[in-house]
């Protein structure tokens, strides 16, 4: 299978200031891509590049296996068949929802145009709405809208620009989980940006995480949290802390818990100093087991505590535990490690 | 409190405030319901469709190159980059300090027969015939247009900031090109703004009373002053201003149709976007472009006027000079001070009564500033003069005394206060409702009231909408023509009484000094105002 959309070593620079720096990925047909970031770290200048908003000031863009842009030369924006949702929707005022949605399909004969943007309004769940202007509607059916008129044109790709951002929390959950059921029943290729890791994991098949304009890794959410390619990514993506540890044999680690054995990264030699970051759901709450730590802090959510706990060395270690095991600050725990992945970094000299 | 504190004295208060606009409109309305049919069958031979055609051309004309002048300057400060592009951003709002009428007199000496641009280009030809004539129709609409472009450009510059380049954006995602975007998307969205300024400028047009009088060109406005003036016939004033508020009214029923359902509150928030840069000859053909508008509608004529009062300026600053200044400066500031006191009490009691009919109330007081002030002079003349032989019948003082109110100061004052009593309600009451009921409340809970919670709450966060009020009416008062001339005390001249005599006798040079003084305390707001929404 060839990818849709190939970015090769892009770069852009605002002034002398590299913004995005030798950012090369792809994407396959019908795939639904997150670049993730904390702002200001170039995501948003990547959608403005592929479509077209942006020269670029090195690397190349393919899409569909033409080429698309370069340093050179590149495709207007309006050529590309790029389609965007914009972070503020930027609806039309002045035209009501029905004139939005058929704005791009001026190619279309009156009735094809008609037949389109009822078709397209009816997978977004607007079709009651086609006479209403975009002030009469709600935040999240605004944005239905926006992606409805970016869907019309079938563009070959789809982009959107922190979709959610302007909406509460709950209706972000749920627009999230509707907007990627609907890209992908009309088998449509997409990238978003956006700040958020849990609207990225809901939403992408590949995420790529950003910081100060490199892709720091472009991988599946699950190889993401578990199998994170830096420290930045580790830190990043879900919590956790960073304990010390030493490597044991080609596959282990000693840590004060217990030597650990898994697949250890290979470019560790015996004796190296690593730092091993365990997450909260590694660190199993145990009765039974005979090493303890003090409860330093606790919050509660619902359904588990998260515990902060001091290990006898000071260390401090997250834990998940069900909510049931109500504990308090001060008290001491037993606990367990169960690493299934083990994630190791070189110890930084501090 | 007793009934009569919370009940009957705000009312009275607010309708003693909205009968100074009532009264006068209400004066020249009744009489379009009386006739007198031997004006009118006078009227309707030999004036109107002269004055209907002359206002047609006006305004088609006028709205016609604003329209072109404010969109095109606007769409290229607010979305590209150019050389020259931050000084564009608040000059081109400069002419707003001349008014039409000193534009109107300085474009008319350049360009007449014996002006410099002419004598300088007569040596190279033969024949000069092909040189148009400044005092003509197309002459007016270019200076009126040069003078009010600024509100298309102010209003429509705000709005492709705000959505310019984001439109272009939308536009390209869906397939159409940058100039499609602009044609399609950028100016449809910037339409109520752009006809927001287009409505401002047909008001200013038709209540315009100074540079059709310099053009000798005749309107609604100059017929009602030849009317009253030259033909003493007060009673065909009035016929003529009733029409000139039916032809506004008009104006406004237009403006509200055209809206219709759409709201155009923007949907979304924009944040705001790098500008394009235009490279190369585009750039510099953007800052020729600004420039030559920028050169024609401020700088040159503000050059000629400069030289003309250098001519015989130890002349003309003189004793007399001072003392048009002094009665403007003194007027302006009497009229600024107590519209805008007006302007706080009706603020304060839309505020403490928050009543659908006193918000109304307010509405009708304020109404005055879409009426020409050549007609509210007539409208409070009428009244005045009828107050006035009531009295001297009441107090039996019949051929001892002829005018007791009559071209006093204080029915000029009821004049400005109907006429500029928006200018002054808009500030303030920006500024009062910026003060929150929390704000009271929390005042109130921390044990301040009456007096002391006015003193230590609202007139700390009032004073700056009061000093706005009071600076933009004295600079109005300032600039205004036809009240001033129509109803000042004998002999009372101020600056614009001043261009307007020294400028019907075709006398440019003398009417210089006066011009530039008005054009510099014009400058005051309007840097304030450009400064301020300096959009980065």
């Amino acid at each position: 299978m060839s990818a849709l959309l190939e970015l090769q070593s892009v770069s852009q620079r605002y002034g002398d200031k590299t913004v995005v720096n030798d950012m090369s990925f792809t994407l396959q047909q019908g795939e639904i891509a997150c670049l993730l970031g904390s702002s200001g770290c170039g995501k948003t200048t990547v959608l403005r590049c592929i479509a077209g908003f942006e020269p670029l000031a090195g690397g190349e863009i393919h899409l569909a296996g033409r080429r698309i842009a370069s340093v050179a030369s590149s495709v207007p924006a309006h050529l590309r068949q790029i389609g965007m949702v914009f972070q503020d929707y930027a609806l039309f005022p002045h035209l009501n929802v029905q004139e939005n949605v058929g704005f791009g399909l001026g190619k279309l004969g009156r009735s094809e145009r008609e037949a389109r943007v009822m078709a397209v309004l009816e997978v977004v769940g607007l079709a009651a709405y086609a006479q209403a202007f975009p002030h009469e509607l709600s935040g999240g059916q605004q944005q239905r809208v926006a992606l409805a008129r970016a869907l019309a044109p079938k563009p070959e790709l789809l982009l959107l620009d922190e979709p959610f951002s302007n909406l509460d929390v709950d209706l972000r959950e749920r627009l999230s989980r509707e907007v990627r059921e609907i890209l992908k029943s009309q088998g449509t290729t997409a990238i978003l940006v956006t700040h958020d890791q849990h609207e990225a994991f809901a939403m992408a098949d590949k995420v790529g995480v950003m910081h100060q304009g490199q892709l720091q890794q472009w991988a599946p959410p699950y190889e993401l949290y578990h199998e994170p390619a830096s420290r930045y990514v580790a830190d990043f993506i879900g919590q956790g802390a960073f304990v010390p540890g030493k490597v044991t044999g080609p596959r282990c680690v000693t840590l004060e818990l217990g030597e650990y054995c898994s697949a250890v990264p290979r470019q560790f030699a015996e004796g190296d100093e690593v730092d091993v970051l365990l997450r909260p759901d590694d660190v199993v709450h145990d009765d039974a087991s005979p090493v303890t730590a003090k409860v330093l802090g606790k919050v509660f959510r619902g359904s588990e505590f998260l515990y902060t706990l001091q290990l006898a060395s000071g260390q401090q270690v997250l834990a998940q535990v069900p909510s049931h095991h109500n504990h308090a600050i001060g008290e001491p725990i037993g606990i367990r490690l169960e690493l299934d992945h083990l994630i190791a970094f070189r110890r930084q000299p501090s | 409190m007793s009934r009569l504190h919370t009940l009957v004295i705000p009312w009275l208060l607010a309708c003693l405030i909205a009968l100074c606009t009532i009264v006068p409109l209400g004066v020249v309305m009744l009489s379009a319901l009386t006739p007198d049919p031997a004006i009118w069958s006078h009227l309707i031979e030999f004036t109107l469709p002269e004055l209907f055609k002359n206002t047609a051309i006006m305004l088609l004309g006028v709205s016609a190159v604003v329209l072109l002048l404010g969109v095109s300057l606007a769409w290229l400060v607010a979305v590209y980059d150019f050389p020259g592009r931050r000084l564009f951003n608040w000059a081109l709002m400069l002419p707003l300090a001349m008014p039409a009428y000193v534009m109107a007199f300085a474009q008319v000496g350049l360009l007449e027969f014996t002006g410099p641009v002419q004598t300088w280009l007569r040596p190279h030809f033969d024949d000069m015939r092909w040189f148009p004539e400044i005092r003509s129709s197309w002459g007016l609409v270019l200076v009126m247009s040069l003078a009010f472009y600024p509100y298309v450009y102010l209003l429509s510059r705000n709005a492709f900031a705000t959505m310019g380049r984001r439109a272009l954006e939308v536009g390209q995602s869906l397939g159409l090109s940058r100039s499609q975007g602009f044609w399609r998307i950028a100016l449809p969205m910037a339409r109520p703004w752009i006809a927001g300024g287009l409505i401002l400028v047909v008001m200013e047009s038709l209540a315009d009373f100074g540079t059709v009088a310099v053009f000798n060109y005749d309107t609604f406005t100059s017929a009602i002053y030849k009317a009253w003036f030259a033909l003493f016939s007060l009673d065909t004033a009035k016929q003529i201003a009733s029409l000139l508020v039916m032809l506004v009214f008009v104006v406004l029923v237009l403006e509200q149709r055209s809206r219709g359902r759409r709201a155009y509150a923007q949907a979304g928030r924009a944040a705001p976007q790098p500008r394009l840069p235009l490279a190369g000859w585009r750039g510099w053909a953007a800052t020729l472009a600004a420039a030559s508008v920028l050169l024609l509608a401020f700088v040159i004529p503000m050059l000629q006027l400069l030289y003309w009062a250098s001519l015989d300026f130890a002349n003309q600053f003189s004793s007399d000079f001072l003392g048009y200044a002094w009665r403007s400066v003194s007027l302006s500031l009497i009229a600024a001070v107590l519209v805008t006191a007006i302007a706080l009490v009706l603020a304060y009691l839309v505020r403490r009564q928050g009543s659908r009919a006193m918000r109304n109330l307010a509405r009708v007081a304020t109404m005055g500033y879409a009426i020409p002030g050549t007609v509210l002079a007539v409208g409070v003349f009428v009244p005045v003069a009828w107050l006035d032989n009531q009295i001297i019948a009441a107090m039996g003082w019949q051929g001892e005394v002829t005018a007791v109110l009559k071209g006093t100061l204080l029915a000029m004052l009821l004049a400005f206060v109907a006429r500029f009593l928006a200018v002054a309600y808009s500030s303030v009451d920006t500024a009062m409702n910026r003060i929150t009921r929390s704000h009271d409340e929390a005042a109130r809970n921390l044990g301040y009231s009456g007096w002391a919670l006015l003193r230590r709450v609202y007139l700390p966060l009032l004073s700056g909408g009061l000093f706005t009020g009071v600076l933009m009416v004295f600079v109005d008062v300032m600039k205004e023509m036809p009240i001033t001339l129509m109803t000042r005390p004998f002999g009372w001249d101020t600056l614009s009484v001043r261009v307007y005599n020294m400028t019907a006798e075709g006398m440019w040079d003398q009417a210089a000094l006066p011009a530039i003084a008005i054009v510099l305390v014009g400058l005051i707001p309007t840097i304030l105002l450009s400064r301020q929404r300096d959009v980065a």
